[in-house]
């Protein structure tokens, strides 16, 4: 049982790095316009979200 | 995509230079030189759309980015600042959508649903990893491993707690200091007190610790504060684009002669401001030159237009329609008109100020009944065993067994859910509390311009007049903004040859088809001296050849769609109806006849119009008050629940409690259906809150609850209740078609005042 206690800090940093990754997508303001994310894939342009600006 | 061809080239009617003012006043500088413009475009709906704009406006100079935004239907863009800001209305218009500056004072960012969200996302962590853990404690780990998983558990819930619970503690906090209780007192102690006793029994190598109740409790109940706020948020950003491009400044006479673009708030009273057609009268004023009409609909709830000459006083917020004026203010903003309603409306006793909400009414009975079982239990148990550590635990578990999360979400699930239906109809609400008033209300005031009618002119006797001359008026009509012109227009479209046509503001329009003149307007003005006589009732507007009568046209006000449904479907509901008016008795009488509502008041003030709800209040009613002018701004405010339609001005906009974008009134019975509907639904959970309770609260007071049975009894209590919650049924057979609908409402809103 004690051999696989090393799968503990494994499985409690995979679920950090998933909150992490949701605060950054939170912070670069990914979901600021769901409606328009969905029909932007169909433009043709590289375009990236708008960083919300910091005042 | 046809929904991106509406409207094309309109023409630009406001004056350049105050356009270029207004956009300058409603930026935020956001770094050197740079200045963001949040403009909202309610017709935005599809890819092409994002494509189109975006492309246009990067394409002028100065721009750095221009980013639409689908979901909000707005545009901010981003330029830098050179001698004068980007022709961004001008580009837009020229691409046939209609667009309003955002206000940059209301674009305060509200932070609240990004914090709930970090906020149920900590949570959502915490609680999994937690869980994983707890399964197998559960599952009889041995001692010393149990000990790790329970330090473990700890130092993941401590943060989170302190992250996740801030929102509760806070809100818990602020209400113990004024010396009340609301559903996150209860919420707040359990956590806390699972969390403290959790601790206490990690240290000392206990058999139970509660880690996991007390952080999945917080993201139950995050879930539906989240979805709850996101919900009004979504309202609150779609009544938001309906603000219309209202007058911030105007334009200011120097003693040089030259104009000057002055703020509202700046403007002193005696001086001269300029006031081209389409503008809304910033301050009360008085004109000096020229000759008008004015739309004081909004303002008097008087729906036929007014002419003006030197020498008239106007009221700040009416409209100039057909002329420019030369005007002298007679008050500063903050004494005008408007500012005045703003102050009526603080001073009216507020319907919604006595209100608590139904979750904090039950807290309040809740609250005291379990903290008096918890303590009760452990004193029990202190007599019959002695044992403190056994007698805190069981006091704990009691706590958390009966902690309020089906409670905390039994209202915010129904109401989420509830908005949700409303949203679909293209119904609009502000909060929940809203809601719980409307399933309230037993009678029902109603205005009438605007409101009950469409606020829009339609001509009334078509088929009295030779379709000859009705073609030749509407022809002429066509080259005025006059509300009554715009109605004859739109009555015929037969095309007629007019070799020269002028607008004398206040008067009318004259013509020359063939070799005769025809004038369109005023009687005294069209018709020659002699002729004065002629039967003098309602019919004011007229078309002569070479001064002799040929037709007058009789105008009114048609009903608002659905209004005779809407009424009727509310008679059935047994509510009594009344209407409050500020126009003439003839019009509200004519009105109310068509509705059959007897009770009728007109050439009412605004400060009557409080009143009167403030009466029926004391009288016991409670008062649904629907308005849309300016007028009725302090009544919506008087009144227990309030509607307006999404046309209305922005101030009463603000002050009611719903807001429909429709252009039906069936909106009003529907949003008291579905209130009255999640009143039901919130006490049925109510009532599943508390038969759960009456089961797990012996069960825990005896000493059976282990942190397992605690986790699944919060569990199915909550999906009980939301399960509940999602019975709720509204009417959604239109629902596919609401965009459009809501751009169509925002369009015609727009219209009249662009």
């Amino acid at each position: 049982m004690t051999d696989y206690f090393y799968l503990i800090p494994i499985a409690i940093a995979l679920g950090a790095i998933a909150l992490a990754s949701f605060m950054w997508s939170l912070k670069s303001g990914q979901y600021d316009d769901l409606a328009g994310a969905a029909v932007r894939i169909t433009l043709d342009d590289d375009d990236v979200p708008q960083k919300p600006d910091n005042l | 995509m046809s929904c991106c061809t509406l409207g094309a080239g309109l023409p630009a009617e406001s004056d350049n230079l105050a356009l270029d003012e207004e956009v300058r006043l409603a930026s935020r500088l956001i770094g050197r030189d740079t200045y963001q413009t949040d403009l909202s475009v309610p017709d935005i709906h599809c890819g092409a759309c994002i494509q189109t704009i975006e492309k246009a406006l990067s394409r002028l100079e100065g721009v750095e980015q221009a980013r639409v935004n689908l979901s909000t239907k707005r545009v901010s863009i981003r330029w830098r600042d050179a001698t004068q800001p980007p022709a961004l209305i001008e580009t837009l218009r020229g691409l046939g959508y209609k667009c309003h500056l955002d206000d940059p004072d209301l674009e305060e960012k509200d932070g609240t649903s990004s914090e709930l969200l970090r906020a149920l996302a900590v949570s959502g962590f915490a609680s999994s990893n937690i869980m994983l853990l707890s399964v197998s404690i559960w599952s009889g780990a041995d001692s010393e491993t149990r000990d790790l998983f329970h330090w473990l558990s700890a130092f993941i819930a401590l943060p989170a707690l302190a992250y996740s619970g801030r929102v509760f503690f806070r809100s818990a906090w602020e209400s113990l200091r004024h010396g009340r209780t609301n559903m996150d007192v209860p919420i707040s102690i359990g956590v806390l007190l699972a969390f403290g006793m959790s601790l206490y029994d990690t240290v000392h190598h206990g058999h139970h610790a509660y880690f996991d109740a007390s952080i999945s409790l917080l993201f139950f109940l995050l879930i539906g504060r989240t979805l709850d706020h996101m919900m009004r948020e979504k309202a609150r950003v779609a009544v938001k684009g309906l603000a219309r491009l209202s007058a911030r400044g105007a334009l200011v006479v120097q003693d040089d002669g030259s104009r000057l673009y002055l703020p509202v708030a700046e403007i002193q009273p005696d001086m001269t401001i300029w006031l081209s057609a389409g503008e809304r009268v910033p301050v009360d004023a008085r004109v000096e030159e020229g000759s008008s009409d004015i739309d004081v609909s909004l303002v008097s709830g008087e729906g036929a237009p007014q002419a003006v000459s030197t020498g008239s006083v106007l009221q700040a917020g009416t409209l100039n329609l057909t002329g420019p004026l030369t005007i002298t203010a007679l008050a500063a903003a903050k004494d005008s008109f408007l500012a005045e309603m703003v102050r009526l409306m603080e001073a009216a006793e507020s319907g919604r100020m006595g209100y608590r909400r139904v979750a904090d009414r039950a807290a309040s009975l809740y609250a005291p009944v379990v903290h008096l079982a918890g303590f009760l239990s452990f004193v029990g148990w202190m007599i019959a065993t002695g044992d403190v550590h056994r007698a805190v635990t069981i006091a704990v578990a009691v706590l958390i067994i009966t902690c309020p999360c089906a409670l905390g979400l039994a209202v915010p699930m129904v109401q989420v859910v509830a908005a949700r239906r409303l949203f679909e109809n293209g119904i609009m609400v502000k909060d929940g509390s809203a809601m719980e008033r409307l399933a309230e209300i037993d009678a029902v005031v109603f205005d009438k311009t605007g409101t009950l009618t469409s606020g829009h002119a339609t001509l009334a006797n078509s088929h009295e007049i030779d379709p000859g001359y009705l073609a030749i008026a509407a022809a002429m009509a066509t080259r005025s903004r006059h509300p009554y012109s715009r109605a004859l227009a739109a009555a015929c479209d037969t095309p007629v040859p007019i070799r020269r046509i002028d607008e004398l503001p206040g008067l009318g329009v004259e013509a020359l088809v063939g070799d005769a003149t025809y004038r369109l307007g005023r009687r005294e003005w069209a018709v020659s001296e002699s002729d004065q006589d002629a039967i003098r009732d309602n019919l004011g507007t007229v078309l002569s050849k070479d001064g002799a009568l040929l037709a007058a046209f009789r105008f009114d006000d048609t009903l608002r769609a659905g209004a005779r449904e809407a009424v009727a479907s509310l008679r059935e509901l047994g509510l009594p109806m009344e209407i409050v008016s500020g126009d003439r008795y003839a019009a509200v009488e004519r009105t109310a006849a068509d509705l059959r509502i007897s009770d009728l008041r007109a050439g009412v003030l605004p400060g009557d119009k409080t009143r009167r709800v403030a009466e029926l209040t004391q009288a016991g009613r409670r008062v649904l008050m629907v308005g849309d002018g300016l007028n009725d701004a302090p009544a919506l405010t008087a009144a227990h629940a309030s509607m307006a339609p999404g046309s209305a001005a922005d101030i009463g906009r603000n002050a009611a409690d719903f807001v429909f974008l429709r252009d039906g009134l069936e909106a009003v019975p529907l949003a008291i259906g579905i209130s009255r509907q999640a009143r039901l639904l919130v006490r049925q959970n109510f009532g599943l809150a508390i038969a759960y309770n009456a089961v797990a609260l012996p069960v825990a007071i005896l000493g059976y609850v282990t942190p397992l049975v605690a986790a699944f009894a919060m569990s199915l209590s909550s999906i009980l209740v939301v399960a509940n919650a999602l019975r709720l049924k509204g009417d959604t057979k239109r629902a596919h078609d609401s965009r459009r609908n809501i751009a169509g409402v925002m369009t015609i809103a727009s219209e009249g005042n662009a």
